[in-house]
């Protein structure tokens, strides 16, 4: 298939605008100082809207560059979910940054290298694509989580991550080695695919596998390679735990999606059971779910909760993406769109927990919360409620979404499972719950800023009308996941 | 003895797996554990290679390009993140980074 060098440059326009904007946005920054925060994020902030409304009016399908970047309906839904998180994120970090002095025009910039990094593997075509983007955007991501330049907590986080994301950079590296060796020479998607195919599989390229996937579920923080994120979550800034819980983790799960699906997908069963990424994604999926809840429950500070409540949700994901059909891709990607959402809520709340001595983050700061401050509580319970899986609340159909599918693919002891996990991680969002409304308040939170509020308006309707407004979403999460297959 | 495909194979499997005991084992130079990454990466390197000599096929050599250009890059923001650890612990072991547990 031969396409002229323009068309492909109009299918990558948005990658481009964001490249384009990220050089631009960085001369003003050098030029001008530290006082350019403000003009720079709102700049930023105005790139990423103009890529989003680029994608939504431009639907142009088709691969550019021979395989390395893939445009379709399934691209181009994450995209827009990872860009929206992004921007919303970046709008809810103004106050958090003035207020703990990492205003600098380098972090809007930093925001918008790890977009254009999540942009490219999401779209990623073939396996050098895919490892150039998630290096672009992870090494975004470890200078972000050290932002908070005299902290010590956040030094510590960024250090963490650094070491731990570059450990599965290698493995993931070493993955991709081995299946370009064993399957003769091939790392582009539907290449690899076929050569997978062949019965029975080789065991260099179920190797390879198992490398890659090992070095993705790091990259998702699914267990047993979770270990970063509580610590990630707790010592970076809170609006770049915000960025990590919900943009980077929209961009990481899309990866792993279309890699399982067009590449792994095809693989033979091993001795004739479940093909080789499956066994893998059905342990994972029941690891993550299983340890978030239990680990979840002795947790006192709530960046660290909600660390291991993105662990359960990771689960609940993958539970999705282990039925590997169109109806499983579809429920992961209503699951991350009601996830994501609900997680811009939980942190406008976390941004907003401030006390005149400055900010708190513990859970037992909430005490009496309903009596000081009765819209923030009602809209965390609300947000707890979700996440618990509590009908009609947006949190329940994403969970029957990815139960179903599973039920369907005959995988009926994983979604029991699943809803045992459930059950068990309702305690600690049920805690908080009881936190706010029964007990004595202690102390009480400074006026919320209008963003905040804003973003919590939305999230929390969304959240609570999901039920009405999920007819609209269905068939749009649909054709993305048909665009896979 | 004639070298082959399998033996450069096995010195990067060696390589690998020297790494990731240097990430894990060490608890003392947190510079040890970079090198140790940079190990990683250059068992992956000579795997590609390798295959790329094997196969008659270009592309594992411009893979290996492109992840040497990838790795200088992480080494650089790795050193600056330690730099700023150091500034805040005084110290670059590996055990001190225990401020948060749990």
């Amino acid at each position: 298939m031969h396409m002229d060098i323009m068309a492909q440059f109009m299918l990558i326009l948005p990658e481009l605008l964001l490249a384009a904007g990220i050089v631009v946005l960085m001369l003003i920054g050098a030029f001008s100082g530290e006082r350019s925060y403000t003009v720079i994020t709102v700049l930023a902030i105005g790139v990423m809207i103009a890529a989003v409304i680029m994608l939504i009016t431009l639907p142009l399908q088709g691969t550019a560059f021979g395989t390395a970047l893939i445009c379709d309906a399934f691209g181009r839904f994450m995209k827009i979910m990872a860009l929206t998180a992004a921007f919303i994120v970046l709008i809810m970090s103004v106050g958090a940054a003035r207020a703990g002095k990492f205003d600098k025009f380098e972090f809007p910039v930093l925001v918008l290298l790890s977009c254009l990094g999540m942009l490219l593997m999401i779209s990623a075509g073939n396996m050098l694509s895919l490892y150039l983007g998630l290096e672009l955007h992870s090494l975004a991501l470890y200078v972000m989580a050290a932002l908070d330049r005299d902290n010590a907590r956040s030094a510590e986080a960024g250090l963490k991550y650094f070491i731990l994301g570059s450990l599965a950079s290698g493995l993931l590296l070493y993955g991709i080695s081995l299946l370009y060796g064993y399957s003769g020479g091939h790392i582009d998607f539907t290449g690899l695919s076929q050569v997978l195919r062949k019965d029975p599989p080789q065991l260099g390229l179920i190797f390879g596998l198992v490398f890659v996937l090992a070095g993705l579920a790091f990259k998702i923080s699914a267990v047993p390679f979770h270990m970063w994120t509580p610590d990630v979550y707790e010592g970076a800034p809170t609006p770049i735990s915000a960025f990590f819980a919900t943009a980077a983790k929209i961009a990481a799960v899309a990866v792993i999606v279309r890699l399982v699906i067009m590449c792994f997908g095809a693989a033979a069963p091993v001795a004739g059971s479940m093909p080789a990424w499956q066994q893998i994604i059905v342990f994972i999926a029941l690891a993550s779910m299983f340890l978030g809840a239990f680990a979840g429950i002795a947790q006192r500070n709530i960046k660290r909760l909600m660390a291991y409540s993105s662990i359960t949700h990771i689960g609940y994901i993958l539970v999705g993406l282990a039925a590997g059909t169109i109806i499983g891709v579809t429920s992961v990607l209503l699951y991350l769109l009601i996830y994501a959402v609900i997680m811009l809520g939980c942190f406008a709340f976390i941004l907003a927990m401030n006390t005149e001595s400055g900010p708190v983050e513990k859970i037992d700061d909430l005490a009496g919360l309903s009596r000081t401050n009765p819209f923030m509580a009602g809209a965390m319970s609300l947000f707890m409620f979700s996440l618990a899986g509590i009908p009609p609340l947006s949190g329940f159909f994403g969970k029957w979404y990815v139960f179903s599918a599973a039920v369907q693919a005959h995988f009926v002891v994983l979604a029991v499972a699943g809803m045992i996990a459930a059950v068990i991680a309702a305690f600690y969002y049920l805690r908080i719950v009881k936190i706010m409304w029964v007990d004595e308040p202690k102390g009480r939170f400074l006026a919320m800023p209008k963003e905040l509020q804003l973003v919590l308006w939305l999230s929390g309707l969304f959240t609570l009308f999901y039920f009405l407004a999920g007819i609209w979403f269905l068939p749009w999460a649909e054709t993305a996941a048909k665009s896979l297959f | 003895m004639q070298i082959n495909i399998a033996h450069y194979l096995t010195i990067a499997a060696i390589l690998l797996t020297t790494g990731i005991l240097g990430v894990f084992v060490n608890r003392r130079n947190v510079i040890a554990i970079l090198m140790s990454i940079e190990l990683i990466l250059l068992a992956v390197n000579l795997n590609f290679v390798a295959f790329s000599a094997a196969l008659h096929d270009l592309v594992g050599q411009i893979f290996a390009l492109f992840v040497l250009t990838v790795a200088a890059a992480e080494s650089a923001i790795g050193l600056a993140i330690l730099v700023l650890f150091f500034r805040n612990k005084g110290s670059v072991a590996a055990e001190d980074a225990n401020v948060m547990k749990g």
